[in-house]
């Protein structure tokens, strides 16, 4: 076995290790905080695989999309929202979890289907383009795979707005949510500096 | 344009004369050069520590560090040992791990990202293809490091720090990357070494910044805004927020930050000259110069002398920026959070954008000068 293939065995059961139990650290962790720092791990570790794979272009989207912004993002929010409250105890926990985990176990039984039936193994490993995936990427991107990818964008679009709708709720005379008018007094800032009105 | 010195072809080619194989010579051969660009870095914050002392002190109609050696060069040698052994204190009510993990994530991917920094020819660590975009995807994780520590001091002029940071750097990564992607549009390549090929035709005149004045400016602000050096301070503002991230740190954690930061710094003065100033090409091509002196390209002495010529320019280069971003930071007043925000989305996203569609259309039509 040369040196080479060596190294990669081991970066690969590394990787593979750090992304089983980040994972299962995400989704059994007590703190939120943790459990969002070990997803950016797992993304990073996602992205040493794909590294393995030479895809070095989508190894680095990877780390620039989800660890660098979907991951900031989500720990942005944990910690401008971060309350030490108990959470309420939810009535019907027993059927929500048995709905939850059926959907799950189906999840796996389509993904452990689609690994048995797909063909892995390369007909010509020879052929592998390596560094110009990148221009292959581009080439796809803006022909046989411009609709989805314009597509997408509009999602990322609509999520936008329904953001700036739910964050901006001051601009709208009636509540969303309840239809009742909005209070504006708490949200519109008083035009004359605080100072003025204590002498 | 293939020639200049390959170290690494002479190194394996010597080890093999003594009996060893290739596969050993290249493994003797990977750390020699990783090695280099770490006692490069650090040697490159001890020159950056002691300019900003010195022209800070000179700014300031001060002296500035005198005793520590002639003129005071051994002023940032003796912070750093200060700081070595200084004690290393975690906040009782600290979160132990994530205070310890915050500035590795911080100093990390600062230092892999001189992977791509290229002094010549051949003098880089590895001309991946992705290159530039290495960059910026490894700068993008630097944010969840200062994010960490910001949350993990339970002080909350530590978190307003980190959440200033985070908010900073991902407004600025937008204009920064469209600025990067316009000159990659001119070069077709993603790889620094073609970055600076493609600007070597004719001396200072092919140099990118003529070509793309509005994008060095866009970059260079950004730049400085990811480096959080002032007039971008803001998380780490002493005045608001005591020291911002860094306030609970002491010791050898707050030098990873410090570290951090003047490397950051550093990397982006290459990075700027890579980019926009012709990297390691001499203001009058080495060609003309060897035709000039009836010098063969490829004889062993020119190779040795345009090697040295190229490190010399690209440092060169890169602390002339150093020292305009030390000159403003002494010199500027800080922005104003909702200033600095302003800026980023609504004047330098929609300019990049606009030099980006303009690039894409000079290109087109005169490919001659924007590279077809």
């Amino acid at each position: 076995m040369s040196i080479a293939i060596t190294t990669q065995i081991i970066c690969f059961s590394v990787l593979s290790l750090v992304i089983l139990i980040g994972a299962l650290g995400v989704v059994l962790l007590e703190s939120i905080v943790y459990s969002a720092f070990l997803l950016g791990g797992v993304f990073m570790s996602v992205a040493g695989l794909y590294l393995l794979l030479n895809a070095s272009f989508v190894a680095a989207a990877q780390v620039l999309v989800y660890v660098g912004a979907v991951n900031v993002l989500i720990i942005f929010a944990i910690m401008l929202v971060n309350k030490k409250e108990d959470l309420k105890p939810i009535s019907d926990i027993k059927s929500r979890r048995i709905i939850s985990t059926s959907i799950c176990l189906t999840l796996l039984s389509l993904l452990i289907r689609v690994d048995l039936t797909n063909v892995w193994s390369l007909s010509n490993p020879q052929n592998s383009i390596g560094e110009e995936s990148t221009i292959r990427i581009g080439e796809h991107l803006f022909s046989d795979y411009l609709l989805p990818f314009e597509v997408a964008s509009v999602l990322l679009l609509m999520a936008m707005i329904g953001a700036i709708v739910l964050a901006r709720r001051d601009v709208m005379s009636k509540d969303i949510s309840t239809g009742l008018p909005v209070d504006q007094e708490l949200i519109e800032k008083s035009s004359e500096p605080l100072l003025t009105n204590k002498n | 344009m293939e020639y200049g010195l390959d170290l690494e072809y002479s190194f394996n080619e010597f080890l093999k004369g003594f009996g060893l194989s290739s596969e050993i010579a290249h493994i003797i051969w990977l750390p020699l050069p990783m090695l280099l660009v770490l006692v490069a870095a650090v040697v490159g914050v001890l020159v950056t520590v002691w300019l900003e002392r010195k022209i800070s002190a000179a700014a300031q109609q001060r002296i500035g560090p005198e005793y520590a050696g002639a003129l005071g060069v051994l002023q940032p040698i003796a912070d750093g040992l200060k700081l070595l052994v200084k004690e290393d204190i975690i906040p009782a009510k600290a979160d132990g791990i994530l205070f310890t993990a915050g500035p590795i994530l911080v100093l990390v991917p600062v230092i892999l990202s001189w992977l791509i920094v290229p002094f010549g020819q051949n003098l880089l660590i590895s001309n991946v293809g992705i290159g530039i975009f290495l960059w910026i995807a490894l700068s993008s994780i630097q944010p969840i490091g200062l994010l960490m520590s910001g949350y993990a001091s339970n002080n909350k002029y530590s978190l307003l720090g980190g959440l200033r940071a985070a908010a900073q750097s991902i407004s600025y990564e937008i204009p920064l990357a469209l600025s990067v992607l316009a000159v990659v549009l001119m070069t077709n390549s993603l790889s620094t070494i073609d970055i600076v090929n493609q600007q070597s035709g004719a001396g200072i005149l092919s140099w990118n910044i003529w070509r793309q004045p509005v994008g060095f400016i866009v970059f260079w602000i950004c730049a400085l805004a990811e480096c959080e050096r002032l007039p971008f301070d803001l998380p780490e503002a002493e005045e608001e927020l005591v020291a911002g991230y860094q306030t609970e740190y002491a010791g050898m954690k707050f030098a990873l930050f410090y570290l951090g930061s003047y490397i950051n710094l550093i990397l982006s003065a290459l990075l700027v000259s890579i980019l926009y100033l012709g990297g390691w090409g001499f203001p009058i091509p080495v060609e003309i110069i060897a035709k000039f002196l009836n010098l063969p390209i490829n004889a062993p002495f020119i190779q040795v002398f345009t090697a040295s010529i190229g490190i010399v320019m690209t440092v060169l280069k890169a602390y002339l920026l150093v020292f305009i971003a030390i000159l403003l930071r002494w010199t500027t007043p800080r922005v104003r959070i909702d200033q600095l925000l302003d800026l980023g989305w609504k004047f330098l996203l929609p300019i990049s954008l606009a030099n980006l569609l303009i690039t894409a259309g000079l290109k087109l039509a005169f490919p001659q000068f924007f590279g077809g």
